[in-house]
């Protein structure tokens, strides 16, 4: 009974000294893929909301309070998201979540914030899914039916293209949203869907369904995945001696793409929310401001809607006047010309913002501007 | 027509990788009568053998440099393979089988989570290590790697072949598998023999984890688990225990897996892999060439 005492103490004196830094900072919940397989977008993402945090917190933080980033990484495994959104929401008790950039991990978290009533901002998730589940849930990127439309103007009007073959991942939300905006622009305009072809997150080879691709004498080939499978896709297209152009959505923005693709991915195209290149001076601080806190790296996109993720939360908070859940959701929902690296966000009645896409091709080994396309 | 002849060279070249691991679970099922799950791993692991070693070997990209990363992936495998056995698997030797089982996946969640920490999470671009180039055959279009790919794995298996029926260390292994009671009475040192074992299928493993590296470029700590589950199917369905069976069940699933993945229904290719499974364990438990024994107990 003696010993139990300065243990007891010593607990409630912890518990009381969490408490009371819990109260100094704002504590906001990130949750990313920072290893596995979509790894490069997860630490993209989070150098960018990590910068916006930090530069934010440096002008005085929010409020007169600082904020408190606290990150989680899923793994880009399948059931992570969710059980480590529950970890946030309870234990850390965040009061807002931030993340993530896959559609299909953003749809396990949402749920869970929605439930919560703990508003959630995805900075990437691009399939319209996201934000159905529910008031509590925004992006403050483009959806895929913008995306996906996009790409089949694209494909039509600038490659010239009337018969394409689509290979989607049936295994990620994000790759059958795409393809299946794509096919309904596509076949609307007058272009012809001669072949679909299917395969799942993870697979290596894609030679059976390239084959049946190239036997179906296509002009290109929409490939709506992610960088690492899109890079072996287009290698061993160019293996089989398929030489025409393929294209993708923003999954494919990765250094990866070029260094598992080598010489491949010369030519291939695909969309995205911005461009380092860009002349505007906000995106000039941005790119300088990234390199000199991340080692010379260029941001890409996630790091560019990572940042933007984060600015509008603060902006939101702002507007709020606290962190009360219901009063900080009606502040993130009333964002309205917000103007952010990745272009101007408003968000609209279905918490959606509508933005600008960018294009970009593979030029000698490198990503190269090649025109923005407003919605 | 020209898509089936297509087809059906990118079926071997995948199936003579699945051949490649099934003939280690074939083979240390064969002495030991359990199913080592952890030999995925090894596979893996013979992937990023061959992705550090490839900067190092002396002419990197020739034919020679990529003998070179092959061999020295094979030595650190059956290394690797051995210590499996030695630290994890030697301990339980006599106890139930499905002890070894259980821990036979304690291993090959050990090495993922390993993998995962030393090597990283992330997809590693894997270097050219042989020659490449392409080669038109009239309308067929195959890589050199899928040629060297069939040839490699073809060669493995017939050395293979060799070396159970024709060495003295092969007859020792035969007589293991038959009965390891007798065998020891005849002299046979079994812990030997089973250490040779898990050597050479591992050895066969790194081989098989080279190969599939050179021909989709990309190497992860997880890369083992699909192709791993895979040949299980292959080394079940050509008739677990069976050297040919393993070779041949795993050129029928690459084939099988092809054929469906070129065809409208690419999206059940791997149901139809698992279906298979299925239906071979119900109707023809034995495989193709297993013969079906009946169980003493």
């Amino acid at each position: 009974m003696i010993l139990r005492v300065p243990l007891v103490l010593s607990a409630l004196l912890a518990f009381t000294s969490a408490g009371l830094r819990a109260a100094d900072t704002i504590k906001v919940g990130e949750i990313a893929s920072m290893t596995g397989k979509e790894a490069v977008f997860g630490q993209s993402s989070h150098k960018g909301t990590l910068l916006a945090v930090e530069q934010i917190n440096a002008k005085g933080g929010v409020l007169g309070r600082q904020i408190e980033l606290v990150t989680e990484d899923n793994q880009s495994k399948a059931g992570e998201s969710a059980t480590v959104a529950r970890k946030l929401l309870s234990r850390d008790k965040v009061v807002a979540l931030l993340g993530e950039v896959a559609s299909s991990r953003s749809l396990e978290m949402a749920p869970i914030a929605q439930r919560a009533r703990i508003p959630m901002i995805s900075p990437a998730s691009t399939n319209p899914k996201v934000t159905e589940v529910g008031d509590y849930v925004f992006r403050v990127c483009f959806i895929d039916p913008f995306q996906g439309t996009v790409m089949a103007k694209f494909a039509k009007e600038n490659l010239k293209i009337k018969r394409v073959a689509v290979l989607t991942s049936v295994s990620s939300a994000y790759s059958v949203g795409l393809a299946k905006y794509f096919r309904e622009r596509f076949v609307a305009d007058g272009g012809e869907i001669a072949i679909e072809q299917r395969y799942a997150e993870g697979d290596k080879d894609f030679k059976a369904q390239l084959t049946a691709i190239r036997a179906a004498g296509v002009e290109g080939v929409f490939v709506p995945g992610y960088y690492t499978e899109a890079a072996l896709i287009t290698r061993q297209a160019r293996e089989l001696g398929l030489e025409v152009p393929l294209f993708g959505g923003d999954g494919w923005e990765a250094p990866q793409l070029l260094e598992i693709g080598g010489p491949a991915v010369n030519g291939t195209y695909y969309s995205t929310h911005y461009s380092p290149e860009s002349d505007s001076p906000q995106v000039k601080d941005f790119v300088a401001a990234f390199r000199a806190r991340w080692n010379g790296e260029t941001p890409d996109a996630m790091a560019a809607l990572g940042y933007d993720s984060a600015l509008v939360l603060a902006d939101a908070l702002r507007r709020a006047g606290g962190t009360e859940p219901a009063k900080l959701r009606d502040a993130i929902a009333a964002t309205k010309d917000f103007s952010g690296v990745t272009g101007v966000t408003t968000l609209g009645a279905q918490r959606n913002a509508t933005k600008a896409a960018s294009i970009i091709t593979v030029k000698d080994g490198k990503f190269q501007f090649v025109q923005s396309v407003a919605p | 027509m020209t898509e089936l002849l297509q087809q059906l060279v990118n079926g071997l070249s995948l199936g003579a990788v699945y051949a490649l691991i099934a003939l280690g679970y074939t083979m240390i099922y064969g002495v030991l009568r359990f199913i080592n799950f952890a030999h995925a791993d090894v596979f893996m692991v013979g992937g990023f053998i061959g992705l550090y070693l490839a900067p190092h070997v002396p002419g990197g990209g020739t034919v020679l440099g990529g003998m070179l990363v092959l061999f020295g992936a094979m030595i650190g495998c059956a290394l690797l393979g051995m210590g499996i056995e030695r630290l994890a698997y030697r301990p339980l030797r006599g106890a139930p089988t499905l002890n070894v089982l259980i821990t036979a996946i304690g291993v090959s969640l050990f090495l993922q989570a390993g993998g995962q920490l030393v090597f990283g999470a992330a997809p590693r671009s894997f270097p050219a290590v042989f020659p490449t180039g392409a080669i038109t055959l009239g309308p067929l279009e195959f890589s050199t790697n899928q040629l060297l790919v069939i040839g490699v794995a073809g060669a493995l298996v017939v050395a293979l072949q060799l070396l159970v029926y024709r060495t003295r260390m092969g007859s020792a292994l035969r007589a293991v598998s038959q009965n390891p009671k007798a065998a020891r009475l005849m002299g046979i040192n079994n812990d030997v023999v089973i250490r040779w074992t898990f050597a050479l299928g591992s050895a066969l493993a790194g081989a098989g984890g080279v190969l599939y590296a050179v021909n989709y470029p990309s190497v992860d700590p997880l890369m083992g688990v699909m192709p791993g589950l895979k040949a299980f199917v292959a080394a079940i369905v050509g008739g677990i225990g069976s050297i040919p069976g393993a070779a041949l069940g795993g050129l029928l699933l690459g084939l099988i897996e092809t054929v469906v993945a070129g065809s409208p229904y690419s999206t059940y290719k791997d149901a139809i892999a698992f279906a298979l499974l299925i239906v071979f364990l119900l109707f023809r438990p034995a495989g193709i060439l297993g013969r079906a024994r009946v169980e003493k107990v």
